[in-house]
């Protein structure tokens, strides 16, 4: 077994995981700000943002999908060291992790029932970059505007449009984290010329 | 082992917590079904907004309890206590200074920021509970949007006393989606859930329910255009700090009738006395009457 799956994991678990939610938090309810997240150092090609998260929010209970290059040997020797969560694809899924590219087409993930909306996938994003600029948001969280780089605009706007259910999002890239809940209208960043 | 681990729960169980507090966050008003915890209180005294702080919680974090607005009643001390115990944190009664603030069927007066979390206790989550008891009917009413049976509880307000009576855990409508009870706060209360800078989480622990008010959200108490809402409170000001915009308690000081209304939030009427305003029945106050003076100062050891 190699060292690298032994460590990396959180140094205080309670503390860093204490710390780490909050963050992940205070992003889910203020769309569009980013928050630093920090405590775990994952093998590559995860993000210490995307570790993080993954170490506060999993353990048995939740089936993670690995989408594309995020699927690595390392990274599912140190996932099940350190969460024992079970490993699956996109329609089991209640957390899935990769580029934005690897975890698309969305169709795939459980949005919820109508009864129980809250059973549905969230899906951590490995970004390259993470600015406030971007697409337009508002709804929940928003006081009157934000922006967020986000990879397109159309997934999210259909993903909207089906609140309550939906599909949650978490940005990651180095050791920041953003989030979009399924609550968050978005549309085209303004003066943006319409993509033809 | 005469440690607790940080915040008395276990690591698993904080996981499950804090993954229904975001699914709570991303779905505004929905209430998110959690495994909920025994817990060293009993159920009614607050269960599920200690799992809630628990989960949310940083050693770095000052914490308030409140019970109905009071920081010195039973349930406000015992679990500020067990939390200076379990998670090693400061605490504090000042509004201003808490970043998590545990609530008992009050809002605070003051304005609460963008850097404080206001958790509530939450006795009974579902609004539509007292008029249909069946969890899978609830369920689908919620589901379909099918409020139609608040609207006719509030018409029968209406027909038999002239106006809404409900006074406390006034039904609220989240996003124009899912109606929500805001808790036993009375509805004076109401108005400030709505675009509140802080974010704001109930928790149910006996009948294990998670949801939640992101900021800035749009929150409506429902009524009628002919019936509007209106945050009512006691037509009186504060005996000790003289305070009109405040909610009151009504206190009986005596069998004869004497009775007084004082802010139901301490640290509000504190910081008003420390301030220098005075109410009518306050000791500060030199044309205040001997008699009541007198009691009033029996009253206040």
């Amino acid at each position: 077994m190699h060292a690298q799956t032994l460590s990396g994991g959180f140094e205080t678990p309670p503390v860093d995981s204490a710390h780490a939610f909050r963050a992940v938090m205070e992003a889910m309810a203020r769309p569009g700000q980013i928050k630093d997240i920090s405590g775990a150092q994952p093998p590559a090609p995860l993000s210490a943002a995307a570790g993080s998260v993954l170490l506060t929010l999993c353990d048995t209970d939740t089936p993670i999908y690995l989408a594309g290059d995020a699927d690595t040997d390392d990274v599912r020797a140190w996932l099940a060291f350190h969460t024992g969560a079970p490993l699956t694809g996109p329609s089991q899924a209640m957390f899935a992790v990769g580029r934005w590219e690897a975890l698309v087409p969305l169709q795939g993930y459980q949005i919820g029932t109508s009864e129980y909306p809250d059973r549905s996938a969230t899906l951590i994003v490995e970004c390259t970059e993470l600015t406030t600029s971007g697409a337009n948001l508002s709804g929940p969280g928003i006081k009157s505007r934000a922006a967020l780089s986000l990879p397109e605009l159309d997934a999210f706007q259909s993903n909207r449009g089906l609140f309550p259910l939906g599909l949650d999002f978490i940005f990651t890239c180095g050791g920041q984290v953003a989030a979009l809940p399924r609550s968050t209208i978005v549309s085209a960043p303004e003066g943006a010329m319409e993509v033809s | 082992m005469t440690e607790y681990n940080f915040a008395y729960l276990d690591e698993q169980t904080k996981r499950m917590i804090r993954r229904a507090i975001l699914k709570g966050l991303a779905i505004p008003g929905y209430q998110v079904p959690f495994a909920s915890r025994e817990m060293p209180m009993p159920y009614g005294w607050g269960t599920g907004g200690v799992q809630v702080s628990a989960a949310v919680l940083t050693p770095e974090d000052r914490f308030k309890v409140i019970d109905q607005g009071a920081d010195d009643t039973t349930n406000a001390v015992s679990i500020r206590s067990f939390f200076e115990r379990t998670a090693g944190v400061a605490t504090t009664t000042t509004t201003s200074e808490a970043s998590v603030i545990q609530t008992r069927h009050r809002v605070p007066e003051e304005a609460l920021t963008e850097d404080q979390i206001l958790v509530y206790q939450v006795p009974i989550p579902e609004p539509l509970r007292f008029l249909e008891p069946r969890e899978s009917e609830t369920r689908k009413m919620h589901s379909l949007e099918e409020y139609g049976l608040m609207h006719v509880k509030l018409y029968e307000d209406i027909a038999r006393h002239g106006h809404i009576a409900t006074s406390y855990a006034y039904p609220v409508k989240v996003e124009g989606r899912y109606v929500m009870d805001p808790s036993p706060i009375p509805k004076f209360d109401n108005p400030k859930l709505g675009n509140m800078p802080a974010i704001q989480l109930f928790g149910a622990g006996r009948e294990q329910r998670i949801y939640a008010l992101p900021p800035y959200t749009q929150v409506v108490s429902l009524d009628f255009e002919d019936h509007p809402f209106e945050a009512s409170k006691a037509d009186h000001s504060c005996g000790l700090c003289g305070a009109t915009d405040s909610y009151l308690d009504e206190v009986i000081t005596d069998d004869q009738g004497g009775r007084m209304f004082v802010c139901s939030d301490t640290d509000y009427c504190e910081g008003r006395r420390a301030a220098g305003f005075f109410g009518e029945m306050s000791a500060e106050n030199p044309s205040a009457p001997t008699m009541t003076t007198q009691r009033n100062l029996e009253f206040q050891t």
